[in-house]
């Protein structure tokens, strides 16, 4: 067996005799269990946060930086032509990949949000939209504006750039946001459980004068609190987990009409993450009362 | 065993005893006496690295106690038992527990060696206590449990500080016995008191070393004892 996972193992099966010295203190285990549970909690919203951020961001830099839209304005007699002439000129054109105009259906769905359903687009003025895929290095913009231009004076192109960057900065921004609520939330935990392992080491002054007295070792002195406090993060942290998880799953699911806040969430291999917060939890607690109690004994010499 | 060269200890600008010179020999029986607030606690202190000596030196098993760290502190004191003047039990425990709390505190698990806490509750008299609780026991029981706490180690030196101060004349005939049994086994034993009774009692029995701590200086007692 591993030897770190063997000492792992053999630090969570624990030393009876070394938990039953420290007396159980009811105040500062509830503090530590509900810090962690509320905590665990915060974290997989912050954590749901990031991935769904992140799946955005990666979308629009991604998916979005692929396609184009040329808008075509033109007197209804025209517009078929003109359409035409464009998608010949897109199909001519280096790095489009193709080149679709959008159905009636499908300009229906993109006006639907503001106008209803059902809105008649065959007899209203819309511009015709053709939507443009690009492949290998994209094309030349100005180039292909030259070009429209020229023969297709209606025409309007429009790559996404104007509205697609500052909103991939701002998801990435968002992203980076739920990554450090995670550092936060993690530092805040480990300033929770220091103050409560101060508390138990005060609380329990006499029990450590007696072990020094019967020749403990500071380490095992030590061991007694820190593995006390690392299950209860632990167990409180797989607590707040499991409800924060089961919180995600209520909310909406994703729906493209919906937008972001519907995709907040776990999706697939994403939803390994949450597992790793009790464990964080668990570890963060160890450091924590680690230090705590060891300074505290070294200061107590 | 233990040693003390020339030792002084101060404490908030007042000197307790200065030029102190001890030797604890091995299987060595010495009564350390002296008026209340002499130093006779300290210098048990200074016996198991409880204190550091203001000045002199103190020699744990031949090294220097001024030089030692903290965990080679918790190791000499696996060598040395102390009989407290107050216990110093954890109440949450057993008197079971308490009395094999330095094993735990040693790491050391093997069942045979926690069947010695019921052989040596036998020994003190405490078999129908073993599952009471420290608060649960009298003067006399506590100081009997504390002296087979510290003699479950098996350490070569037994240090006790007044160990029959709130004991009347049979108990601490009783608590006498055990330690000069103890003593013919070959332990080091250094006692504490300012009852003369007992002294005089363990003198009748077994080789005895009386010291007297007064007017900050450590020396042999008269014939008076």
């Amino acid at each position: 067996m591993n030897p770190n996972l063997a000492r792992a193992l053999t630090f969570v099966a624990g030393d009876p005799n070394g938990d039953r010295v420290v007396p159980p203190t009811g105040f500062t285990a509830r503090l530590t269990v509900f810090s962690a549970a509320a905590m665990a909690f915060l974290a997989v919203f912050a954590l749901a946060l990031s991935l769904a951020t992140g799946r955005l961001a990666d979308r629009w830099s991604d998916e979005l930086a692929r396609t184009s839209t040329l808008r075509i304005s033109a007197p209804a007699d025209q517009m078929a032509a003109q359409t035409r002439v464009a998608i010949t000129v897109l199909e001519t054109t280096p790095g489009v990949a193709a080149a679709r105009a959008l159905t009636s259906d499908e300009q229906r769905a993109l006006l639907a949000p503001w106008f209803g359903p059902d809105l008649p687009v065959e007899t209203l003025p819309i511009p015709q939209l053709i939507e443009v895929i690009e492949e290998g290095g994209g094309y030349d913009s100005a180039g292909l504006r030259a070009r429209l231009q020229a023969e297709v004076p209606g025409a309007v192109l429009d790559d996404h750039t104007r509205w697609r960057e500052p909103l991939v900065d701002a998801a990435s921004r968002l992203r980076w946001l739920g990554i450090l609520s995670l550092v936060l939330i993690a530092a805040a935990t480990a300033a929770m459980i220091t103050l409560a392992a101060n508390a138990a080491l005060a609380a329990n002054a006499q029990v450590i004068q007696v072990l020094r007295l019967v020749g403990a070792r500071d380490i095992f002195i030590a061991r007694a609190f820190v593995r006390r406090f690392t299950l209860r993060a632990l167990a409180g942290a797989a607590a707040g987990t499991f409800l924060g998880v089961i919180a995600v799953l209520l909310l909406p699911s994703t729906d493209i009409a919906g937008g972001f806040l519907t995709g907040l969430g776990f999706q697939g291999a994403g939803w390994i993450w949450p597992l790793f917060i009790p464990i964080l939890a668990a570890s963060v607690a160890f450091v924590a009362t680690r230090a705590a109690a060891l300074k505290t004994l070294k200061e107590r010499s | 065993m233990i040693e003390l060269d020339d030792v002084a200890y101060s404490y908030s600008g007042v000197q307790l005893f200065f030029g102190v010179s001890l030797g604890l020999p091995a299987g060595s029986f010495h009564f350390l006496t002296g008026p209340s607030g002499a130093g006779k606690t300290t210098l048990l202190k200074l016996c198991y690295g409880e204190l550091l000596a203001t000045s002199g030196q103190v020699r744990l098993f031949g090294a220097d106690a001024r030089q030692h760290d903290r965990d080679q502190i918790a190791l000499a004191r696996r060598r040395i038992g102390v009989v407290h003047q107050d216990c110093q039990f954890l109440d949450h425990l057993s008197v079971t527990d308490n009395v094999a709390l330095p094993l735990m505190a040693a790491g050391r698990t093997a069942q045979q060696e926690y069947d010695q806490v019921s052989d040596l509750l036998g020994w003190v008299g405490l078999s129908k206590q073993a599952g009471q609780f420290p608060p649960e026991l009298s003067g006399g029981e506590r100081q009997r449990a504390a002296l087979a706490r510290a003699v479950i180690m098996s350490p070569d030196v037994i240090l006790a500080d007044e160990p029959t101060g709130n004991l009347d004349w049979e108990m601490s005939q009783r608590l006498l016995r055990l330690l000069i049994e103890l003593n013919k086994m070959g332990k080091t034993i250094l006692v504490a008191t300012h009852d003369l009774t007992l002294i005089r009692a363990a003198k009748a029995e077994v080789s005895t070393r009386v010291l007297r701590l007064r007017d900050g200086r450590l020396q042999l007692a008269g014939a008076d004892l």
